[in-house]
């Protein structure tokens, strides 16, 4: 298969599994908001959350025997890796939406909010992938 | 176990199965996005397209019931005015992102492959959300 095909069908599937979780729970799919949740101590909303966590996870678990080539690790070192993960850990919470949360969910709704978002994020994203070529270590 | 339990465990079995057949679980998939001065990949594109797609559908499909199958009322957010927070933090997002080739999702997906790199990414991710807790003293979200 090409890589449209694969890449809109997965995507679909991203779709279907976000609108199944509105259709059940009435929430929308946002893995940063939820994530960002456990550490919330709201009465009620904790056990949902891990378990959709718990999902994504042991979904992982059992598809890297199948698709060994999706799992590669990431070209950047640990240290830097630290500091990416707190920006995009932080940077999700402040900004109110990863890109699932402002990307899919909330484009799909045609946000205003989400699709400014969706916009910086990527256009931050390039410049940073740019600096990085330009500055050594290109990926 | 309460249902709303399973159905999010589902959600988030569907959504990893879709990350991980795009290939979105990839690092150097999403760095390639994003490196419009080089080698362009863009099948994080397809990636959106499909995604944006079905979601728009479905979520007005979904929109038209009274309530969700398994609680009495939808959540969703309410706010619409943009203001620095979301520009800042998606600055934010956008540097992390644009460095590791993770976002939240495809990090924690990956976690299922047991390498050291993506461990350490998905802790500093929490770290980062935990921090941001701390500094704002969220009012309790409903």
């Amino acid at each position: 298969m090409g890589t449209a095909t694969v890449g809109l069908a997965g995507g679909a599937l991203i779709g279907v599994g976000a609108a199944l979780l509105l259709l059940l729970n009435g929430r929308l799919g946002a893995i940063g908001g939820i994530v960002a949740g456990l550490f919330q101590r709201s009465s009620g909303e904790w056990a949902w959350r891990a378990m959709f966590v718990l999902g994504l996870v042991f979904g992982g678990l059992l598809l890297v025997p199948f698709a060994p080539s999706s799992f590669v690790p990431s070209p950047t070192s640990g240290p830097v890796l630290f500091l990416a993960g707190v920006a995009v850990g932080f940077g999700a919470r402040l900004g109110g939406g990863c890109t699932s949360g402002h990307g899919v969910c909330g484009v799909s709704r045609f946000s205003k909010r989400s699709i400014v978002a969706t916009i910086t994020f990527i256009v931050t994203g390039a410049v940073v992938v740019a600096l990085v070529r330009i500055f050594g270590g290109a990926p | 176990m309460k249902r709303q339990s399973v159905g999010a465990f589902a959600s988030g079995l569907l959504i990893s199965a879709g990350l991980c057949l795009s290939g979105m679980t990839n690092p150097n998939k999403v760095i390639g996005f994003l490196d419009f001065f080089g080698r362009w990949d863009p099948t994080l594109l397809f990636v959106m397209m499909g995604a944006v797609g079905s979601h728009a559908i479905l979520y007005r499909l979904i929109a038209r019931r009274s309530a969700p199958v398994l609680v009495p009322t939808f959540s969703l957010p309410t706010k619409r005015n943009l203001d620095w927070p979301l520009v800042l933090g998606s600055v934010l997002f956008g540097v992390g992102w644009g460095l590791s080739g993770y976002c939240p999702g495809p990090a924690l997906v990956s976690l299922g492959s047991g390498s050291g790199s993506v461990f350490i990414f998905v802790v500093a991710m929490l770290g980062g959300m935990a921090g941001y807790g701390l500094a704002y003293r969220e009012p309790r979200r409903t």
